[in-house]
């Protein structure tokens, strides 16, 4: 994953709009709707090609959520988008039976995930969705780390018939995948060897543990870095194997440490290899207004608290 | 498909599919001693109609055949009334009937899809059923079906209507043009804490639905041959989504349940009970 010149930071959201038309073009039955909030997810692009495939329903999420379950049962593979905070916010209990339950084709694209919103504040701020989305059996939930990966995710989405959480994000982030994705649902993406700690993180924050790898590598310490993309189902057989190749763990994500990543990981641990581990995440409160790099500094979701996190974790071995 | 004006053999076998739907809800809400006779029985005229009065197209012997009507309980704890029709009309066997609610059963609780086939939706959640046929409808456009093809009617209870979902549902079946949808509001003026107009008033709901762009009409809803033909007049609409308001009361049918709905909700009757429901559908009363 080394190039000369590196791609230009993009937001995982950016992948949205271009990734629906790809799959309009290939061939893809796809409708895509939106809840007005369509130029921020970036759902509108496919109105320009393809108008009769896409529709907003106004700002109403629960409408909008058992109008895609009905287009799955007519045969569409629909993705259906709006901000985190609102999808599953807004129509928790339509994504629980309608999609969930009724086990539809319904591919759920959350933009403007985490924190990392910013300005907007703790309203805005999607910090429990994960927790929410993994809870319902039979949904796939996925967390890209950069665009690239975002688009595979969304296009290896329209693969199969079953629902998916895709939680995308506002912020431009540096790109991971230089070299293209690799991404595979249920299956962690080893991106650093190492066998003296495991980093595991998702999202936003795969960036920044990559920096805390260097740092401690800086140190001494050959620390493993897997981007767990799929949150459900876990990859719990890589998660093992982490655990009895390098006898420590530190889970890093911008989801609040209860019901996300870290709480998966802590879990498989728990039950198959209990193995010291520490958590980098939102600690159980709300957020606020702010530049989204402050507010990252300000939760402690950054390169120095994953180091930190790290050795105090190899600490307890 | 027929739409050919009923008979009078039609129109008494109507009333006899009535009473056999009629008895299979006190039956097995007797054997399972739970579920929800009182918004069953206010709903019976409106299956009888819709699966053999003619109205909606659809084949028992093939469920999923893609050109078919959907029929979807929106108020989705009256399963008696949706599983009693869906055996009479065949799609599975009466033998079936009584398991509901048992273990290990497809005749669940609330409605799941595809649980017999012929359960277009899962439901137990109010207020969903409007939105899933939005879909069903922008679908089915999409899939260039005939305009005749491909209705969808949505059983919708008084109760339910407090659910602001339904009238997000409502505003978009209008704004995005669709006509294939049918609403049947099953108006039998009570709600599982009581009555509507005391818990949460909705009238006058007719009017609500037409400023939201709908075609209203207003029926008897116990009087089957009526219900079929505003059915069939909203089904041959091709310009707005259409309501039917069936003006009903909970329980009909049954005497002890008719003159206490509030108490019939959610439970089954006892031996006795069942006795003179039996006793009273097969006389006809209500």
């Amino acid at each position: 994953m080394t190039t000369t010149s590196a791609p230009p930071p993009a937001a995982t959201r950016e992948a949205y709009g271009p990734a629906l038309v790809k799959l309009a073009d290939a061939g893809y039955d796809i409708v895509a709707l939106d809840a007005d909030l369509s130029a921020s997810t970036g759902g509108n692009k496919l109105a320009g090609s393809y108008p009769e495939r896409w529709f907003t329903v106004g700002a109403a999420e629960a409408n909008m959520i058992s109008i895609a379950a009905g287009l799955a049962s007519t045969g569409k593979t629909v993705y259906a988008a709006s901000f985190a905070v609102f999808m599953p916010g807004h129509c928790f209990d339509q994504i629980r039976v309608h999609i969930a339950q009724q086990r539809m084709n319904v591919k759920l694209i959350a933009s403007h995930g985490g924190i990392s919103v910013g300005e907007d504040g703790a309203s805005a701020q999607a910090i429990e969705d994960l927790a929410l989305m993994t809870s319902l059996p039979g949904m796939n939930v996925v967390v890209p780390c950069d665009a690239v990966e975002a688009d595979a995710m969304i296009c290896r989405a329209a693969e199969d018939q079953e629902p998916w959480y895709i939680r995308l994000g506002r912020p431009k982030l540096p790109i991971v995948y230089t070299d293209g994705p690799s991404f595979q649902l249920g299956k962690a993406d080893q991106l650093r060897d190492g066998n003296d700690i495991t980093l595991i993180a998702c999202g936003l924050m795969v960036e920044p543990t990559l920096r805390a790898a260097d740092t401690l590598a800086a140190e001494g310490i050959a620390a493993r870095v897997l981007n767990m993309a799929t949150l459900k189902p876990l990859d719990e057989a890589t998660i093992i194997q982490a655990a009895d190749e390098t006898g420590a763990i530190v889970c890093a994500e911008e989801h609040n440490v209860i019901g996300g990543l870290g709480s998966a990981v802590a879990r498989t641990l728990a039950l198959h290899r209990p193995t010291p581990m520490e958590q980098v995440g939102i600690n159980d409160t709300f957020g606020q207004s702010g530049p989204w790099t402050a507010l990252l500094e300000e939760y402690g979701l950054t390169t120095e608290s994953v180091v930190t996190a790290a050795k105090r974790a190899m600490a307890r071995k | 498909m027929t739409t050919s004006p009923a008979t009078a053999a039609d129109a008494e076998a109507l009333l006899d599919v009535c009473k056999r739907i009629r008895r299979h809800i006190v039956e097995m809400t007797h054997a399972a001693q739970s579920g929800h006779p009182g918004g069953s029985l206010s709903s019976t005229e409106i299956f009888a109609a819709l699966y053999f009065g003619g109205v909606a197209r659809h084949d028992p012997a093939n469920p999923q055949w893609d050109r078919r009507d959907r029929v979807i309980l929106s108020k989705g704890h009256a399963t008696p009334v949706v599983y009693a029709t869906l055996a009479e009309a065949g799609y599975f066997s009466t033998d079936l009937i009584p398991s509901f609610r048992s273990l290990g059963t497809e005749l669940q609780g609330h409605v799941v899809r595809n649980k017999p086939a012929g359960v277009e939706m899962s439901g137990g959640a109010l207020g969903m059923g409007l939105s899933f046929a939005v879909g069903v409808a922008l679908g089915h456009q999409l899939n260039g079906l005939p305009d005749d093809e491909g209705q969808t009617f949505v059983v919708v209870g008084d109760g339910e209507l407090n659910e602001g979902q339904n009238w997000e549902a409502i505003m978009s079946a209008s704004h995005f043009g669709l006509h294939r949808i049918t609403a049947i509001l099953d108006r039998n003026h009570f709600q599982n804490d009581g009555p509507g107009d005391e818990i949460m008033r909705i009238d006058p709901v007719g009017d609500k639905w037409a400023a939201f762009g709908w075609g209203v009409q207003h029926v008897d809803g116990h009087d089957v041959e009526a219900v079929r033909d505003a059915l069939l007049a909203a089904r041959a609409r091709c310009d707005a989504p259409q309501v039917v308001i069936c003006e009903t009361v909970k329980g009909r049918g049954v005497s002890f349940m008719a003159e206490n709905p509030a108490g019939w909700h959610g439970k089954g009757p006892s031996d006795e009970q069942l006795a003179q429901a039996l006793r009273e559908i097969e006389a006809g009363l209500s």
